[in-house]
């Protein structure tokens, strides 16, 4: 009692340097621990992982900063419109897993880019795969050191520059060293790390609110105060009462919330970095198998996200709204140096009057720190508060370095080995992985330090190019066997291009620019990738109809993938 | 004999997917989205019907699918000799 008193004393910041001094040890100790001594090693971990440790590898890998920082406080300010980043970001696995990793796995090579370009028989669809390959990973691997950044800045008071530093000398240490065997290994912990980190404030707000110890019925509960009124009846009246829509209702259109979902749904079945991740496993068997654990994994925090939302949201309106400036509690003004919250005094009264309507709202608080700063408003211990920047470093290192990764094999593999020098030996490729890796962490790394103003908006384009391009490609590929190398690259490039335009118009204002009345049938960029990808169907079918089939040898392949036995391992040749 | 057999197993195969992907479709898109404000008139404790299947129910389901999947699967390849 004595040392958990004493322990109490100590203060969020100790705290934090205590659990993240804990965890980046044990990081850096496993990749020691797992060098990568050839190229298979470092491109697929050898090809030897069990089901259990890639499905929590593949989980973390896929948990960014997004997931685990922004994503519960986007939902907290969207209500029932947060739904399409849950099912959007689950539901792809349900297509991962029936539609593409068995397959791919069977077809047994390195990269997605390798498949593109062995199953089209033609470098130019393999250049094609490398290069969105390469757009789609750094797109995302800015925002994730920007989380990073964040993190370091706020918990241990460094300066945000300093903090993304630290975060690329981790990276690059085990990306680097231990390749594709070093990160699944890391992020076998990471994966308990951030979990752990998510759940136990849940837990607690939880158990506070609603009295309930699981937070995904707890939010479906009545509250603890003994009124017998559910907590999200509460939450939609406090919404309706400050002029917001009601919370279980959104307010985006019913088209644009279904085009959004599936665009994120199929963007996140065509990542590089996850299903690189299948490539990892023995068998065909172990493949899908691994597909649904780590969907289990990660629903376990996509269905507390949500709960997470509604305490957060709840607690935010009744510590602020309507009280008096001077009376917030001391987060209030830490979270205020940081900039993400904003109070302006606007008719001088000295209260906080928090408000849908933006000429009377006085309070801007930013999305990203609902998760980050949940524990502080609930009143959680300081180890709780530490354990959650344990957590949000884990999540964002975790997809770093797998992302990471992509881009070195896309270079090291798909490009030297495959286009420019199919010569070079193995030690030579080796450490071209290596160099290539830690070129992307320093230009990542650049990013996370001057951050464009586009990385939040390009994260919608990273899912809408993914969709666009590689998941018509790779379904083609192994599901219509006539499918051919025109087709594929026509409705690649098409698919692609047609993305870009439309988020170059409607986000940056190119091409004439437009509002919301000027979208194509109400769907908006974020939702575009599935109309680009039903074009790049469109555009293959119709190609391939004019143009020969496929070689022979090329159509045995694609029989061979259908069959599950005799993957043996995965190689480069 | 092997090429008939391979077929037979693809057809049976392209059958579970069609049956899943109509679950994994109904669940998300249908009762969580295009349904969703009927079944809102529905409560379930605390949740609204159309609300808790696009937050929870819709993942719940998905998980369950890939295991039924798995399973469905397996046993596939056992029946056609290609289980490793």
């Amino acid at each position: 009692m004595n040392s958990l008193f004493l322990a109490a004393g100590l203060g969020v910041q100790t705290w934090t340097y205590i659990i993240v001094g804990i965890t980046f040890t044990l990081y850096i100790g496993i990749a020691i621990w797992s060098r990568a001594g050839s190229t298979k090693e470092f491109y697929v971990a050898g090809g030897g992982v069990s089901p259990l440790a890639n499905g929590m590898a593949t989980a973390a890998d896929w948990m960014s900063a997004a997931s685990f920082i922004s994503m519960a406080g986007i939902i907290s300010f969207a209500g029932y419109d947060g739904a399409v980043y849950l099912m959007g970001w689950t539901g792809g696995y349900v297509l991962l897993a029936l539609l593409l990793a068995p397959y791919l796995r069977k077809f047994g090579k390195f990269t997605v880019p390798d498949f593109i370009g062995d199953r089209y028989y033609s470098n130019t669809a393999r250049f094609v795969g490398v290069f969105c390959a390469l757009i789609v990973s750094f797109t995302y691997v800015a925002g994730q050191m920007r989380g990073v950044g964040l993190v370091f800045s706020r918990f241990l008071e460094v300066d945000i520059n300093t903090g993304v530093i630290i975060g690329m000398i981790i990276v690059l240490f085990y990306a680097v060293l231990g390749g594709m065997k070093g990160i699944t290994y890391t992020q076998v912990a990471q994966y308990c790390v951030l979990i752990f980190a998510f759940m136990v404030p849940a837990i607690f707000i939880s158990i506070q609110m609603t009295g309930n110890p699981i937070p995904q019925l707890g939010f479906g509960s009545t509250l603890a105060d003994g009124s017998g009124t559910y907590l999200l009846d509460k939450l939609d009246g406090l919404s309706a009462d400050l002029g917001f829509a009601e919370y279980t209702e959104g307010s985006k259109s019913m088209i644009d919330v279904f085009a959004i979902t599936l665009a994120l749904m199929v963007g996140t079945a065509g990542l590089p970095h996850v299903i690189v991740r299948f490539f990892t496993v023995k068998r065909v068997k172990d493949a899908r198998k691994s597909a649904g654990l780590a969907l289990l994994l990660i629903a376990l925090l996509y269905t507390a996200a949500p709960a997470v939302s509604v305490f957060a949201r709840t607690n935010l309106i009744e510590t602020v709204s309507n009280q008096p400036y001077a009376s917030m509690p001391e987060w209030f003004q830490k979270w205020e140096t940081t900039g993400l919250i904003v109070f302006d005094d606007k008719n001088n009264d000295g209260i906080i009057q928090y408000l849908a309507d933006p000429i009377k709202n006085e309070l801007v608080v930013d999305n990203d720190i609902m998760v980050l700063a949940n524990p502080e408003i609930a009143q959680l211990p300081d180890w709780v508060i530490a354990l959650v920047a344990a957590g949000a470093l884990a999540a964002a290192l975790s997809t770093a370095a797998g992302l990471l990764l992509v881009i070195s094999s896309s270079v090291s593999h798909d490009l030297i080995k495959k286009m420019i020098n199919p010569n070079i030996s193995e030690k030579g490729e080796l450490i071209a992985a290596r160099l290539a890796a830690t070129v992307a962490v320093c230009v990542a790394g650049w990013f996370g330090i001057n951050p464009p103003g586009f990385v939040a908006a390009t994260v919608a384009l990273a899912f809408g190019l993914a969709a666009a391009s590689f998941f018509p490609a790779i379904i083609l590929g192994i599901f219509y066997k006539k499918m051919n190398k025109e087709g594929a690259i026509a409705g690649m490039i098409v698919g692609i291009l047609s993305m870009l335009f439309y988020m170059l118009k409607f986000k940056f204002d190119w091409f004439g620019g437009g509002g919301k009345d000027d979208w194509w049938f109400g769907i908006s960029p974020e939702g575009f990738g599935t109309v680009a990808m039903i074009i790049n169907f469109i555009v293959s079918i119709v190609i391939m109809k004019f143009t020969p089939e496929p070689p022979q040898e090329v159509q045995d392949i694609v029989e061979n993938i259908r069959i599950p036995s005799g993957a043996g391992e995965a190689t480069g040749h | 004999m092997s090429k008939s057999k391979a077929k037979a197993y693809w057809k049976e195969n392209i059958r579970y997917l069609f049956i899943l992907l109509t679950i994994w479709f109904v669940v998300s898109f249908g009762a969580g989205i295009l349904l969703k404000d009927t079944l809102n008139t529905i409560r379930m404790g605390g949740f609204k019907l159309g609300f808790w299947f696009a937050q929870q129910g819709s993942i719940y389901v998905f998980v369950v699918l890939i295991f039924v999947y798995v399973r469905l699967m397996n046993k596939l390849d056992k029946k056609y000799g290609y289980d490793e």
